[in-house]
Order: structure tokens, then C-alpha cells, then sequence
């Protein structure tokens, strides 16, 4: 299951970094961030709670770029 | 601007201003001039006074330092630059550490403006989305239009297209002509003519006539929803530069970090044993300009954006790049190796030459029309298209096809053997050989031979101009493929003036091919490109170190196999590509070796104490700004692009 989320982040650096710290996030299968469109496109483990996983990933992003907004 | 970058630019103004203020009238509160009275606690009046403009213009970085060392991102440029205005606060430069502080914005801020520019451009560029869809029904004989969602248009669909829209779904023009734009998928600034009967692409902006189109696919396999996937899911892969550039920042912040103290306190323990004065303050101070000079924003900010850049510049220009990686790759090709059909040729047959033997041109291929009237392979469509005229299929009786060698049939009482040479040796017929070579379909009739006709893929028209390009561009090899006949792929090769052909290959042996290439490469830097039309080709197009699909739209295995789409079928998307990527890496080397470069000489001079924090300032944020700016060159490679072929179209 994949879905896209839109982001807000202000350099091409900080959204890799944020794309690793959703990659890490556990429920997460695959995550590319697309500094152009500023999306995130997260593929879920089957059967993970996606609103949770979310949080978590916005917790994680928030971590190593502190400016950033994933918006759920 | 955006709200926050509103802010700090607020910020930046009213720290600048309380700067300027403080500063003039410094000398009045230490009581410099000879008139003047000290102020009682100077210093600590000073100290106070300067840390107002400090703290609004750096108060958000010291957060981000104390968060950052919180989750353990302990060495990034805020806590770099948090550690030395304190630093330098500390040591009583008030002034210089306020200015830092300042600068820093500023150079933060003027990239944070220019990255949103240039996104919103290409966003702007790549906004090809349609909104809506006006969907015709037919009741009573009455045409009613109504707005609907796109995904709710069915397949054989009517929609209607006013001037100014964009084309919602790909499918057929049914009623009325205009002429579109298709710029913003190919990056093809001539609009296109339309009537009655030819196909339209969704993405396109109808320009002059309102046209009435039959959908022949539903919106989420039209080529708008393929080409917003592919553009949304670029990027994943990140180059090799990038990947150095990520590795490069976690052991050089470190290393800085332990030079700088090493510059703060071995010497001053050396002159302690040695017993001259300490000079602590003063080595502390290099240390600081140390810190600042070595901060590695320009590289980090700068080396992302030029891929960002050059990955939306070349979708601009009708190039989907899947990462940046392969921006990398295309960089380097030096080898490129091209399917025939359909790459560099239209992959539409086309009757070349007409050889009769005793009865007249037309005569013969009519006969050839007729007989060939019910089969459906390409060469049969040839001799069709090439007759031209309506065929009576009541005269046409007992056909058969047979498999490898051609057709036979009875054509007004008249047994007719359509083929290659095959069929005419099984058939016992002499037969002449054609002296063009190629593909040949022999004709005999009333088991008499008729003569043959002579048919040929034809090239297309920029083929030769884009081999030609590429040796210009320094690709050494090229070399082409095709399971064509030796003499066909040897003609073929001799015009194109291509390197090397390999013929009669069967799909699979192409991936053999192509391996063959890639051992005789290994050894070289140079990465070998494929370029096919992504039809029987997708395993060819995953083993090359970069696989091009040209026109592939509407194949899905094709997008999946390959690196990189080229939206149309121009042989000059090829140029573009790999000129593209040249672009995009020169821009990256340059960014590195001048960051890199003007951060190690001003790192020397300020170990040596020659430079000062003023200088460090440069190399921090003028720095980044110059790398900034220049990565965002990038980003115009489609007008380079368009150059290319308006080069072309005028010779």
C-alpha cells in the first residue's frame, strides 16, 4: 500500500535527510521524498496502521530537520 | 517569500539596524575618544547591548544547535555556528559574532528564496494535471456537455476540448482540428496540427478550435497520470556525488571540530613548555574563524539542488530522469549502443523500389495488394499503404498465409505467390535476386515469376544528425542492433555512419549483445547507454548501465525497464539526455572543487592567523551563495535543449 503526502521543507538536503528518517521509521517498506513536488510517497509494511506510521515518520523527520511539516 | 521567509527577513533588518547602532555608538560607551568618559561596566553594558540583535537573529539556530545535540545530529552547520558566535561572544568580539550570526541568515534565507523560485518554476512548468473533463452525452439526438472528474471518463468516451484547455485523456479527434501544444510533455515549442482521425495526447493545450475527442484509454493510464507518476517518483536514487557528499559531512564536521581544538589549545600548551606567553585567546579566536570557514552548507545544500535542478530542467525538456543517478551515468556514457526499429527508424515499412519482370509496375503491385489484402503483418500493411486504392475483397479467394515465407492466393482466377525467396524455392520458381539487397517480396503468378518489390524500414529524419552529435560530444563508440537482415542493418549502419551493427538478433540475444559490450567496457570509465522504443527490449534496457526508452509512453514495461524516458521519439532526445547530464555534473564538480577549494585555503590562512572572522564569513555564505546560483544553472538546460534542435531544424 502506497500513498502520498504533501511536505513542506526549505532545502534539497533536508528533505534526503528526511526520506532516510522515514525509511528508518518502522511500517515503512520504501519512502521517496520529491523535493520538486514536495511530496512523500511512503510505501507501508502490509497491514502497518498508516496514520500511526505517519506520525511517527513526521516525529522522525522532525528530528533531523527540525523546519520541516509532513502534512497527514 | 513565504510567511517564515518573511520573518527572517524582519529578523535580518531590525538585528541589522540595532547592529549599525550599537556599533556607532560603541566608542561612546567604552569612552575610546579622547572627550569621552567610560561608561561604568563598559564591557558588561557592551555585552548586553549586543546581545539583543543576537538573539533575534540567531535565537532559532541556538534552538536547532540544542535540539540537534538532543537527537543525537550533533555536528550539523547550526551547532557549528552556535559554537562559534559563542565562542567568539565569549571571548569579547561582540561584533564579529553578532555579524555572523547576521550573514548566516542572510545566505540561509537568499537560498531559501532562491530554491523556492526555481521549484515553483518547474512545479509551474510540470503542472500539466487536468482538472476536469467536459463529457458529451448524446440524448434524443441532443449533445449535452457536462464537467466531470477525468477518472470517471470511461474508454470510448466523446469529451469535449475548448481553446485553452489541456487535452484531459489521451484518445482520437472525432470532430474539428486545431492545432496544440504539446511543449510541456516534449519539450517541442512548434505546435502540432490536428483534424479529424489523428491522435492527441492528454497533457497537450488545445490552442485555436474546439475538437471533440473519443478517449481510447481511462485517465490513469492517459500519458498525463504516467507522466506525474514518473516525475513524482524520481529522485529515489541518489548519485554517487550525493552519496560522497552525505559520507563527506559525517567524518568532516568531526575532523574540523578536532582541528579546531587542536588550533585552540596545542599551541598555547607549546608556548606554556616553552615558556613564552600562552596567547590562549588569540589561538582560540583562529579556532572559532576555523569553525565558521568549515561549515559545509555549500556543499549540502548545493550538490541536492543541482540534481533537483537538472532532473526538473530535463523534464522540461521532454527528458524523464528516474534519479539522479543516472544523470551521473548519462554523464559518462561514452558507449551507446541503439535498437534499430523504431529508434533509428520509424519502424513503418515503406515500399522502396518496384522490379518487374514482364508486366507493368502497377500491375504487379496490385496483384501484390491484393494477395496481401488479409495478413497483417507490416510488410503486407506496406504494399497496401503503397497501392494506395480501394481493394475489391470479392476478387480475392483461397488465401493462405504461410508462416516465414509469405501468402498465397487466387486473385481474379489468378494464382498468386507473394514471398520471400523461401516461397519460391518451394514453390520451384527462378526468381532474380534483388540487387539493393534488403527486404524483398518476390511476386509470381500462375506459377510464373512476376518480379519483386523492394521494401525498407525507413530512417528517420534526425538519425544521422544525432549520431553525428553524439561523436561530438565525445561518445567513441556507438553501435546498433537490430534482428534485421545483415545487408539491411549494413545499409543502415553505412548511412548512419554508425560504428559497429550486430544483425539477425533474436530479443534475447540482444541482452547478450549488450553484455558482450559491457565486459569490453569494465575495464574503461566510460557506462554504456541502451536506447530502444521499449518494445521487446525491456530485459536490454534494465542491463545496460543506463537504459533509454524513447516515445515509450504508452508501454509500461518500458517505464519500468528504463532509466530514462524520452516523451517523444526524436533520436535528438538522445543529445539531449546525455548533454544534459554532462551539464548537470560539470555544475557539481565545479561546486565542489570551488567549495572545497576556498574552504581549505581560508582554513590555512586562519590556522595561521592571517585570516580573520570577516574572511570566514565569505567563505561560509558567500560561498554557498555562488553555489547556490551556480547549481541553479542547472535548471536551464531546456532552452540549451531546444537550441539543439532549432540548430537542426535550420540546416
Amino acid at each position: 500500500m502506497a500513498k502520498s503526502y504533501g511536505i513542506e521543507v526549505d532545502c534539497a538536503n533536508c528533505a534526503n535527510k528526511m526520506e532516510e528518517a522515514a525509511k528508518a521509521t518502522a511500517g515503512v517498506k520504501d519512502c521517496t521524498v520529491n523535493f520538486m513536488t514536495l511530496k512523500m510517497n511512503v510505501t507501508f509494511e502490509d497491514g502497518a496502521d498508516e496514520l500511526g506510521v505517519m506520525k511517527e515518520v513526521r516525529r522522525n523527520c522532525k528530528k533531523v530537520e527540525d523546519d520541516c511539516e509532513v502534512y497527514i | 517569500m513565504n510567511k517564515r521567509q518573511k520573518k527572517t527577513l524582519i529578523r535580518i533588518i531590525i538585528a541589522a539596524l540595532l547592529l549599525v547602532v550599537i556599533a556607532v555608538a560603541e566608542p561612546y560607551i567604552e569612552g575610546t575618544g579622547p572627550a569621552y568618559q567610560a561608561v561604568p561596566w563598559a564591557k558588561t553594558v557592551l555585552f548586553v547591548l549586543y546581545l539583543i540583535p543576537y538573539l533575534v537573529i540567531g535565537y532559532d539556530i541556538l534552538k536547532k544547535a540544542v535540539k540537534g545535540i538532543i537527537h543525537g545530529q550533533v555536528m550539523d552547520e547550526n551547532f557549528l555556528m552556535a559554537v562559534a558566535t559563542i565562542g567568539a561572544m565569549a571571548l569579547g568580539d561582540y561584533r564579529e559574532s553578532v555579524a555572523v550570526m547576521l550573514f548566516y541568515q542572510i545566505g540561509e534565507l537568499f537560498q531559501s528564496v532562491a530554491v523556492g523560485k526555481s521549484r515553483r518554476n518547474i512545479a509551474a512548468l510540470m503542472d500539466i494535471r487536468p482538472d476536469s473533463a467536459n463529457l458529451v452525452t448524446t440524448e434524443d439526438g441532443k449533445e449535452t456537455v457536462t464537467s466531470v472528474d477525468p477518472g470517471d471518463v470511461a474508454p470510448g468516451s466523446l469529451i469535449e476540448v475548448v481553446p485553452g484547455e489541456k487535452i484531459p485523456i489521451d484518445g482520437v479527434v472525432e470532430r474539428g482540428s486545431s492545432s496544440i501544444d504539446t511543449s510541456a510533455l516534449t519539450g517541442e515549442s512548434v505546435p502540432r496540427d490536428i483534424a479529424a482521425g489523428d491522435e492527441v495526447i492528454s497533457g497537450s493545450i488545445n490552442q485555436s478550435g474546439v475538437i471533440y475527442v473519443r478517449t481510447t484509454k481511462a485517465f490513469g493510464e492517459s500519458t498525463v497520470s504516467r507522466i506525474l507518476e514518473l516525475v513524482e517518483n524520481a529522485s529515489s536514487q541518489k548519485s554517487r556525488s550525493e552519496n560522497f557528499i552525505s559520507k563527506f559531512a559525517r567524518y568532516y564536521t568531526p575532523i574540523v571540530c578536532i582541528s579546531a581544538l587542536v588550533v585552540a589549545f596545542i599551541p598555547p600548551i607549546v608556548n606554556v613548555i616553552t615558556g613564552k606567553d600562552a596567547m590562549l585567546a588569540a589561538f582560540v579566536y583562529r579556532a572559532l574563524t576555523f569553525l565558521v570557514i568549515s561549515c559545509p552548507c555549500a556543499l549540502v545544500i548545493s550538490i541536492p539542488l543541482s540534481f533537483f535542478a537538472g532532473i526538473g530542467g530535463a523534464s522540461r525538456a521532454g527528458v524523464l530522469v528516474k534519479g539522479s543517478n543516472y544523470l551521473e551515468v548519462l554523464s559518462k556514457a561514452d558507449t551507446v549502443i541503439l535498437d534499430k526499429t523504431g529508434t533509428l527508424t520509424r519502424g513503418v515499412f515503406e515500399v522502396v523500389s518496384i522490379h518487374k519482370d514482364d508486366i507493368g509496375e502497377d500491375e504487379l503491385l496490385k496483384y501484390a495488394a491484393y494477395a496481401e489484402q488479409h495478413s497483417t503483418h507490416p510488410i503486407s500493411r506496406s504494399i497496401v499503404n503503397a497501392y494506395g486504392r480501394d481493394i475489391d475483397t470479392s476478387l480475392i479467394t483461397d488465401v493462405h498465409e504461410i508462416s516465414g515465407r509469405g501468402v498465397e492466393a487466387t486473385v481474379s482466377g489468378r494464382k498468386i505467390l507473394a514471398g520471400n525467396d523461401k516461397l519460391m524455392d518451394d514453390n520451384g520458381i527462378e526468381y532474380t535476386e534483388c540487387p539493393d539487397g534488403g527486404t524483398i517480396v518476390h511476386i509470381a503468378i500462375d506459377g510464373k515469376y512476376a518480379g519483386h518489390i523492394h521494401i525498407a524500414d525507413v530512417i528517420k529524419d534526425s538519425s544521422a544528425e544525432a549520431i553525428r552529435e553524439l561523436r561530438k560530444m565525445g561518445v567513441s563508440r556507438t553501435i546498433m542492433l537490430t534482428g534485421d537482415s545483415q545487408e539491411v542493418a549494413e545499409k543502415v549502419a553505412q548511412n548512419l555512419a554508425i560504428d559497429d551493427y550486430r544483425a539477425q538478433l533474436l530479443p534475447q540475444d540482444k541482452v547478450d549483445a549488450v553484455e558482450s559490450v559491457l565486459n569490453d567496457n569494465s575495464r574503461g570509465r566510460g557506462k554504456v547507454a541502451f536506447v530502444g522504443d521499449g518494445i521487446n527490449d525491456a530485459p536490454v534496457l534494465t542491463r545496460a548501465d543506463v537504459g533509454i526508452a524513447m516515445g515509450a509512453l504508452g508501454s509500461d514495461a518500458a517505464i519500468e525497464a528504463a532509466d530514462v524516458v524520452l516523451m517523444d521519439d526524436d533520436p535528438i532526445g538522445i543529445v539531449k539526455a546525455i548533454g544534459i547530464g554532462r551539464k548537470c555534473m560539470r555544475i557539481v564538480y565545479e561546486n565542489i572543487w570551488f567549495a572545497i577549494g576556498v574552504k581549505v585555503i581560508c582554513l590555512i590562512l586562519s590556522a595561521l592567523g592571517i585570516a580573520n572572522m570577516w574572511v570566514a564569513i565569505f567563505a561560509d555564505v558567500g560561498v554557498m551563495v555562488i553555489a547556490v546560483l551556480n547549481a541553479i544553472r542547472t535548471l536551464h538546460i531546456s532552452r540549451a535543449g531546444r537550441l539543439v534542435t532549432g540548430h537542426l531544424q535550420n540546416q
